[in-house]
């Protein structure tokens, strides 16, 4: 096998990592500070396309969209942790994971209430269509490029958020003991409130970074919960540091099990997942249960 | 010994008096039989990816059978069609339709798109010796292994389908690339292709890449295609799985390199994608509406679907829905009855037209000899209404030599 081939495998691999980060961020976020785990995700992330494609149809503009489809989301989000989330606080991580599970199967069925059951079409924004050439890699899509720039701004942000600011810091503290948190007089369930529409507002930036490339259907989310999953538990549950190696570690495996053995591409994940569970049960920067 | 010596007696007895009791009852039922509807099962996977194709065949079944009881039926009794999610599963399939046939006394089963749920429903309908039509691509299911005598093939095949449009695109000294899907219908197309190019001699496939079913991304697979440096690339998958994998090879320059062909062009995917993506490929069907300006019963079909659906056309896997019950429905009626042997002997070299133009069912294999359609999508700027998506390239008639002879796929002749 040429060398050459496998080095576009391996670039093809980081760049579809870069997708598999995109699409945990919101899942690593909520649960890294909440301690929810969000199985109505793949939904939000979901919800998030159609967003798009109803900004679109109504504005005709991907760069609106973009700017208001995490806020429309998000604001969703808001009033999930305010109104279903925040009365099962306390109650065990069981009873906010089978909420949301039932709240991903509620977003599903009425979206295809409201947009039929079909797939949508999404055309590629007009400035990013087409590729250019990358000396050595071959003719890469401009759009996939731009996904990769993308997430890694919202890394950026979320760590100069998260560890550059004082309400990161809140946020942190929050993480680390909600109960001091609160003796110290700040207000804990607001920081949950805004961190959960947070996680839902970047779960649905994803659906529609992704729709170009994936096109929508009401089905889009359920994939997606998986990947994010593994790319999560890989990286650790709650590291961002983590959930971002993870996903490119990911990317990568899938596209050289695509290189060699094509049929096991998939599984090729689940595969890695199960060997890092065996090795390190937290994760690659997991913390381990110290909660 | 006393008690054992009267025992035959005393069954005897007892048999003889259920018997006579039953006897008005089975008569009862046999007289009811005559009025009730004419039940038709139809599993079909309306939920999952392959929902809009499902849809369409829904509709469909239902305007066929709207049509046979606007015609007065069977001698007056009506046909009713009962649809069930087989959600894409051969398991939920071969579960739906063991209901349809213990629980609702259907007298036949019509549906299932998917080829490998299609021969999981094949093996239920074969052991109960129930009537079904197969409206799903499948080179297998006409062959002896798997043949029933009860089962009618009226889907196109891989063989018929990626034949004809490798006769059409496949020149000696082209390099073919294959992408196929990992399943049945995915492994028999790229066979086709095979078959095709082995006849035609001087056209090398240079590569044949799977992908699982069902993959959302489908850039690992694409370097590889990229580098063995193809004239053109077969993708043989369905549903979403088209309309995705073919946006992304055209998004990582495989048009710019190869003709993008596919076994079969799929109308609502097409819908789903985009225009810009599926430009210029090219690929099979069993039906496309416009062929309604030179054959008299599509025109008939269109309208029909029009009148019911707000001036929609049909899409070619709902065509397979409408002739696959019609078919069956005009079988019932001119052999007067639902007797299974009755119908068999009414459809095998039955000569018909639903929707298509003429169309024969081989005796000895029970599949539909019919003409396959070779399609172009449109570019957005050709387009003349949101319906008008493909230009007919050419039509391969229907004929025997397309198909796998019988002997060949192992039937005594």
């Amino acid at each position: 096998m040429q060398l050459d081939l496998i080095a576009v495998q391996l670039f093809t691999g980081v760049a579809l990592g870069a997708v598999f980060v995109l699409l945990s961020i919101g899942l690593s976020v909520i649960f890294g500070m909440l301690g929810v785990v969000n199985f109505a995700h793949g939904a939000f992330y979901m919800t998030g396309a159609y967003a798009g494609v109803f900004c679109l149809a109504v504005t005709g503009n991907f760069w609106f969209a973009l700017a208001a489809v995490p806020l429309l989301i998000g604001a969703l989000g808001l009033g999930v942790e305010r109104f279903l989330i925040r009365p099962l606080y306390g109650r065990g991580p069981d009873y906010p994971l089978l909420l949301t599970f039932g709240l991903g199967y509620v977003l599903v069925e009425a979206v295809r209430i409201l947009f039929g059951t079909d797939g949508m079409p999404f055309d590629t924004p007009s400035l990013l269509a087409g590729g250019i050439d990358i000396e050595g890699l071959g003719y890469f899509p401009a759009y996939r490029l731009f996904v990769i720039a993308v997430t890694a701004l919202i890394l950026l942000l979320l760590w100069l958020l998260l560890e550059r600011t004082r309400y990161g810091l809140i946020i942190r503290a929050g993480a680390r003991d909600p109960e001091i948190l609160s003796i110290l007089g700040l207000d804990i369930a607001r920081v949950w409130l805004l961190v959960f529409g947070l996680g839902t507002g970047l779960a649905a930036l994803a659906g529609l970074l992704a729709a170009p490339m994936r096109s929508v259907n009401p089905e889009m989310g359920v994939a997606v919960l998986v990947e994010a999953f593994v790319v999560t538990v890989i990286g650790g549950m709650g590291s961002l540091l983590g959930g971002a190696i993870a996903g490119l570690l990911v990317g990568i495996v899938v596209s050289l099990t695509a290189l060699w053995m094509p049929q096991m591409s998939t599984i090729s994940m689940f595969a890695l997942m199960t060997l890092v569970l065996l090795i390190r049960p937290q994760g690659l920067f997991g913390r381990g249960l110290s909660r | 010994m006393n008690s054992t010596a009267t025992d035959p007696g005393r069954r005897a007895v007892l048999g003889g008096g259920l018997a006579a009791l039953a006897a008005p009852a089975l008569l009862l039922r046999a007289a009811r039989a005559a009025d009730e509807p004419i039940r038709i099962g139809f599993p079909t996977p309306l939920t999952g990816p392959f929902g809009a194709e499902a849809k369409d065949q829904v509709r469909c079944a239902s305007l066929a059978v709207a049509q046979f009881n606007a015609a007065g039926g069977l001698n007056g009794r009506m046909a009713e069609l009962l649809v069930r999610d087989d959600k894409l599963n051969p398991g939920e399939a071969a579960t739906r339709t063991l209901e349809l046939i213990e629980q609702d006394h259907v007298a036949c089963i019509v549906g299932s798109l998917s080829s490998s749920v299609q021969l999981a429903v094949n093996e239920v309908t074969k052991a109960r010796g129930m009537l079904y039509v197969s409206i799903s691509q499948s080179d297998t299911i006409t062959e002896a292994s798997d043949f029933g005598r009860t089962t009618f093939h009226e889907a196109l095949n891989p063989h018929m389908t990626a034949g004809a449009v490798a006769r059409y695109v496949f020149r000696p000294g082209m390099k073919v690339a294959i992408l196929l899907a990992d399943y049945a219908y995915g492994n028999e197309m790229a066979a086709g292709f095979r078959r095709a190019a082995a006849a035609m001699g001087g056209v090398e496939i240079v590569l044949e890449q799977k992908h699982p079913f069902g993959a959302a991304d489908y850039s690992t697979f694409l370097p590889r295609l990229r580098s063995v440096k193809p004239d053109v690339v077969c993708i043989c998958n369905f549903g979403r799985d088209q309309a995705n994998s073919i946006k992304q090879a055209v998004d990582f320059g495989i048009k710019r390199l190869a003709r993008i062909v596919v076994p079969v062009l799929l109308y609502n995917q097409r819908l789903a994608g985009s225009a810009d993506a599926f430009e210029g490929v090219v690929g099979g069907a069993n039906y496309y509406w416009t062929i309604e300006d030179r054959v008299a019963s599509a025109k008939a079909f269109n309208d029909a679907y029009r009148a019911a659906n707000n001036g929609a056309v049909p899409s070619d896997y709902g065509a397979y829905g409408y002739s696959g019950v019609r078919l069956m429905l005009e079988a019932m009626r001119r052999a007067g009855g639902v007797a299974p042997d009755a119908v068999i002997r009414e459809l095998e070299g039955a000569h018909y037209d639903t929707c298509k133009g003429p169309e024969t069912m081989r005796a000895c294999d029970h599949q539909a000899i019919q003409s396959v359609l070779i399609l172009e999508s449109k570019a957005k700027s050709a387009m003349t209404s949101p319906a008008d998506l493909f230009t007919v390239l050419a039509t391969e008639e229907g004929k025997d030599a397309n198909l796998r002879s019988c002997a060949d796929l192992g039937h005594k002749t």
